[in-house]
């Protein structure tokens, strides 16, 4: 720390003393920014509490109107991408460079299909005419309209999150590809794992509570 | 690389130089600086709503400015008052400037983010300028659904979006301090040798980063109502347009003590140097900040009193209102017993400090009146409530950050300004401030509701004294501009210490070097160590 | 009218003294500390001003003693505060049962009052002094707020639901009613006078005007327009549960869940009757949101009230 000029690593920043200095701090802030993307979402859990508090009944069957199926398939399908998100960011810390681009790469096209699976979900639900709106079916209870209202809310803004996701990955993959990370820098690949992993999080509270009321023993 | 180090040994401000070198330049300081113009820009912006406010409430008829213009008046001060000038005020200028200097860093942990940041500001501004000239918006800063989401027929979408935008420059400036205050700290500053000023910083970064979110996607639910038409406020088909005032609360009424920590923080500093003595009861004065940020997240619904919300849900919002009121009394407390035995100095600083505690207490003590679930009732959304809360966010806001303005001016800018001019404007700060809000609280108890375009006859009295004040208070405004711009010519250098304070931001050049510090500095010394202070650089007047 | 003092309003009910003792209270006690605080301020500023610009203060470092102290005082003083806040909130909301009722509707940008005897006013409320005066009040779009600052009670008025708050005048005389809450272009010509009158006076100017029926007799009136009696009928043979004495009961839903029939979840059941179904019925009823304005409604309540349990315990409704 003393002799800074003479083992400064190319990658270390102008003002940042050391590599583990840097790594510390990009890894807390990470952290950081997931709390303010929990306390993002927490405003819509909110209003999902108090509106199914409110229309209990309504909210069971306009869950029935979704393909819990295909919400079971994307599921696994994220659960899987974590797994391999994982082990994307330990063969960055083995400087295993195929391995990197390998589990990235993967990782990326379940992505795609998650989002392929849930563009063919709206695409039934405009069909319905369950989508908010000028073609909304008006015949619908209305806690069923503020269910759908909510759930185009949630999972909409949770498939954003999923295609910035998949910009990061290109970013990471394309630089993995180069060989960037290495056991000594791979913070980058570490950061990006943990906002992919919080995506995935959320789509796992988002699955139940929309897809999965009042399936259980009936 | 000889050539790379001497530009970092050269003052932020010169090297290097052109716009571009600006407008791209990932150094705090400099960023600092362009949010210091744009936040003042946008202060003259509101302040000239606020004057045309005060112009139309002069007669009671209304007969100024036509119905919607008056209530789009009202909203574009409100909005940009809270979201482009009080929100960024002291964290994004003062914060941003100091906060590494002060812990013994060379910059924030993310110096792109904190640019980023500055970006996100500009583009949340124009957005919201461009509702401005799309003719206007006039739901109230507050966007109460469903006069927001269904009933106006102004740009609320865009506006919506604009504070939607600027949200993120908040949250991304207090995610930076954050990290930086917990990975950047110089060997040997501990948590307890940090400056006060930082400990109020780190407290409202944490109401930045917990409670903008919600603000975020409050005002985006908005925006997807009128625009998608989604209904979640919506009650024509169930929906409870009072589940939107309890979301927008949660994050503004913390909102608040993002406006007013940082303005203590800058007290705690300021009361330290001008009686060069050591602060009282450092650790009470830090943890009464973060009690602070944290109670203030439990206090949402005394808004709420007459909205329907249930009594008893009343009832606790009501007692943690009340207990937030102890904190701040024990700063206030604690900045007194500060200054006895001290040896105070005269110098335009203080008089900012007796401007604060004056205004500050007088807004704490009002927040009690509105505490109190039987009193709130009669004075909810009447002028007491405004007078309350422009005592709270203006008159100790404001005059924190003009106090702090005027003691790191010389730090930041390199030049002294006009000792008298300093006192001059200050005084009539605080007297026009006074002039303009106190009468307020009088009419508010009279009955005035707030948002009043026309008024019955006998509140006339108190509304001309308010707009002869706010006379009174621009001339202060403008005169500070006018002064500190002249004084970046014609001012004098600043000394590194002018007022022999304590804190590694006084041990380097006045203005600092671009990397800050050339060595890394040790900490060895506790905080407000004046018993060992080195003399002021200046003579005291 | 009665206010002699040019910069405080006329205390006009039975509350408002006590909200004007609790104002001089929390008044008392901000003055004698914010004196305290800048008196202080300004002698140490004086007594302790520096002589020469290298001057030290004191080495003191704090007090426990002293911070506890001052954080003592005013968790205490804020706790008074708090409960005397805390009572006379209770005494505003909770309106005697002897109250006399009266509907009041807000839409952009009047009052629409109705008293329970027919007579309609807009803008205008009578009430007799000395007796309780109970407001019902919806709101057709966005959300008001009523408010009479010579009687120190307001009340947001909010659409969806039905809100209530009383008062007693105490004092003859015209005092302001202003809508509080931002409603858009003319909220602040959404305002009004309360007219408080001698007994005698309101029950001559009752009889002076034009009433169109009772709010009963129209609520009765929309009860069969509507067909609402087709299936809510008194011999319990519906496909809908029969009304009598259903207000004021705590019914038992569908789920299992009860609820007490108050003037919301009647509300409720009209607007959106699929939410809260009584058990033992089939939730086939269908909503009238858009068929009858929140005047209707009021008058559906009012009528509702009035009836009588049916004869026989209700026999469980087939199906």
């Amino acid at each position: 720390m003393s002799t800074p000029t003479t083992t400064r690593h190319p990658k270390l920043q102008e003002h940042f003393y050391n590599m583990d200095q840097q790594l510390e701090a990009s890894t807390l802030g990470m952290w950081v920014f997931l709390v303010t993307e929990v306390m993002f979402f927490g405003g819509l859990f909110m209003a999902y509490i108090v509106y199914r508090h409110m229309y209990p009944h309504a909210w069971v069957e306009a869950s029935h109107e979704l393909n819990w199926q295909l919400g079971g398939l994307n599921t696994m399908v994220l659960i899987v991408s974590s797994l391999t998100m994982a082990l994307a960011v330990r063969a960055a810390m083995l400087s295993e460079k195929k391995q990197q681009v390998f589990y990235l790469l993967t990782t990326m096209a379940l992505g795609t299909v998650f989002l392929v699976v849930k563009f063919f979900e709206y695409k039934a639900k405009f069909e319905h005419h369950l989508v908010p709106g000028p073609h909304f079916n008006p015949a619908l209870e209305q806690g069923m309209q503020i269910f759908f209202s909510l759930y185009f809310m949630m999972t909409g803004i949770h498939a954003a999150h999923m295609v910035i996701g998949l910009g990061i990955m290109t970013y990471i993959v394309i630089n993995a590809a180069k060989g960037t990370y290495n056991a000594e820098y791979y913070g980058p690949v570490e950061v990006a794992g943990l906002y992919w992993h919080f995506v995935d999080i959320v789509w796992i509270f988002l699955f139940p509570l929309l897809y999965l009321l009042g399936r259980h023993g009936a | 690389m000889s050539n790379e180090a001497s530009v970092h040994e050269q003052s932020y401000l010169g090297a290097p130089h052109g716009l571009a070198s600006w407008l791209l330049t990932k150094d705090h300081k400099r960023i600092a600086i362009l949010y210091l113009i744009s936040i003042t820009i946008f202060f003259a912006v509101g302040g000239t709503f606020a004057a045309m406010i005060r112009a139309e409430l002069v007669t009671p008829q209304g007969d100024l400015l036509s119905s919607d213009l008056y209530n789009k008046v009202f909203t574009l001060h409100g909005v940009i008052m809270i979201f482009f000038f009080l929100i960024p005020s002291i964290p994004a200028t003062l914060g941003n400037f100091l906060l590494p200097i002060m812990i013994g860093a060379k910059d924030l942990a993310f110096p792109r983010i904190n640019l980023l940041s500055w970006y996100i500001y500009v583009i949340g501004a124009t957005v919201t300028l461009a509702a401005v000239f799309n003719g206007g918006v006039d739901t109230g800063w507050t966007f109460y659904t469903p006069y927001s989401s269904m009933s106006s027929n102004t740009s609320v979408t865009t506006a919506a979006l604009g504070v939607f935008i600027t949200g993120f420059s908040s949250i991304l400036t207090g995610f930076n301090f954050i990290v930086t205050l917990h990975r950047m700290r110089a060997p040997g500053m501990t948590w307890f040798r940090l400056p006060l000023f930082v400990w109020a910083q780190y407290a409202t970064s944490l109401v930045m980063i917990l409670g903008t979110p919600v603000v975020a996607i409050t005002v985006l639910l908005v925006a997807a109502e009128r625009a998608l038409h989604l209904g979640i406020f919506d009650p024509k088909i169930g929906g409870d347009p009072v589940l939107f005032q309890h979301l927008f609360w949660f994050y503004s009424h913390p909102a608040v003590y993002i406006m007013i920590l940082p303005a203590m923080g800058v007290v705690s500093e300021l009361v330290a140097a001008m009686s060069r003595k050591q602060i009282f009861g450092y650790s009470f004065v830090a943890f009464s900040s973060l009690a602070i940020a944290i109670i203030g997240f439990l206090v949402w619904g005394h808004h709420l009193f007459v909205s329907s919300q249930s009594i008893y849900a009343g009832l606790v919002f009501s007692i943690i209102t009340m207990m937030v009121a102890v904190p701040s009394a024990v700063k206030t407390f604690n900045w007194t017993a500060t200054m006895y035995k001290g040896a105070i100095s005269w110098e335009s600083p203080t008089f900012w400090i007796f401007g604060f505690m004056g205004l500050f207490l007088v807004g704490g003590l009002t927040g009690l009146f509105l505490g109190a679930m039987g009193l709130d009732i009669h004075l909810t959304d009447t002028y007491f409530v405004v007078a309350h809360f422009h005592y709270i966010m203006v008159g100790g806001g404001v005059m924190g950050f003009l106090g702090g303005l005027h003691f790191w001016w010389p730090k930041m800018t390199g030049k002294m300004y006009n000792e008298t001019a300093g006192k001059i404007a200050a005084m009539l700060v605080f007297f026009g401030f006074n002039a303009t809000f106190f009468p307020q609280f009088i009419v508010g108890y009279m009955g005035m509701p707030r948002r009043y375009h026309a008024y019955p006859p006998e509140f006339q009295f108190f509304n001309v004294l308010s707009s002869a004040g706010a006379v009174l208070l621009g001339i202060g405004y403008t005169m500070i501009v006018i002064y500190l711009i002249y004084s970046l010519i014609k001012g004098p250098k600043a000394p590194a210490n002018p007022w022999g304070a304590t804190g590694l931001e006084w041990k380097i050049p006045s203005p600092p070097i671009t990397h800050n510090f050339s060595e890394m500095p040790v900490v060895t010394e506790e905080a407000y160590d004046y018993q060992h202070a080195p003399a002021p650089q200046r003579g005291v007047k | 009218m009665s206010s002699t003092l040019p910069f405080f309003p006329p205390s006009a009910s039975t509350v408002a003294s006590d909200v004007d003792y609790l104002y001089f209270f929390i008044l008392g006690v901000s003055a004698f500390f914010a004196v305290l605080v800048s008196v202080l301020v300004l002698v140490f500023a004086i007594k302790y001003r520096r002589n020469k610009p290298e001057d030290i203060g004191a080495d003191i470092h704090g007090s426990l003693s002293l911070e506890l102290l001052w954080t003592g005082i005013p968790f205490i003083l804020a706790m008074v505060m708090f409960v005397w806040g805390a009572q006379v909130f209770f005494t505003l909301s909770k309106p005697p049962a002897d109250s006399m009722d009266v509907f009041v509707v807000g839409k952009q940008w009047m009052w629409k009052v109705q008293h329970p005897e027919g007579v309609r006013e807009i803008n205008e409320l009578h009430v007799p002094i000395n007796r309780p005066v109970r407001l019902t009040m919806g709101s057709e779009d966005v959300i008001h707020d009523f408010f009479i600052p010579a009687f120190r009670v307001k009340m947001d008025v909010v659409p969806g639901k039905l809100t209530t708050m009383w008062f007693t005048a105490t004092k003859a005389g015209e005092y302001h009613i202003f809508c509080a809450e931002y409603c858009g272009t003319k909220h602040s010509g959404m305002i009004g006078t309360v007219t408080a009158m001698e007994p005698q006076d309101y029950e001559a100017w009752l009889a002076g005007g034009r009433a169109t029926g009772s709010a009963v007799q129209n609520g009765e009136r929309l009860f069969s327009d509507l067909s609402c009696v087709t299936c809510h009928k008194a011999d319990s043979t519906g496909r809908g549960p029969w009304l009598g004495g259903v207000f004021g009961s705590t019914v038992t839903l569908n789920d299992g869940r009860k609820v007490v029939a108050d003037e919301n979840y009647l509300r409720e059941s009209i607007m959106n009757p699929q939410s809260k179904v009584v058990q033992g019925f089939q939730p086939i009823m269908p909503t009238f949101q858009g068929m009858v304005s929140e005047e209707n409604l009021l008058q559906l309540i009012a009528y509702v009230k009035t009836l009588k349990p049916a004869e026989p315990a209700p026999a469980p409704a087939k199906k």
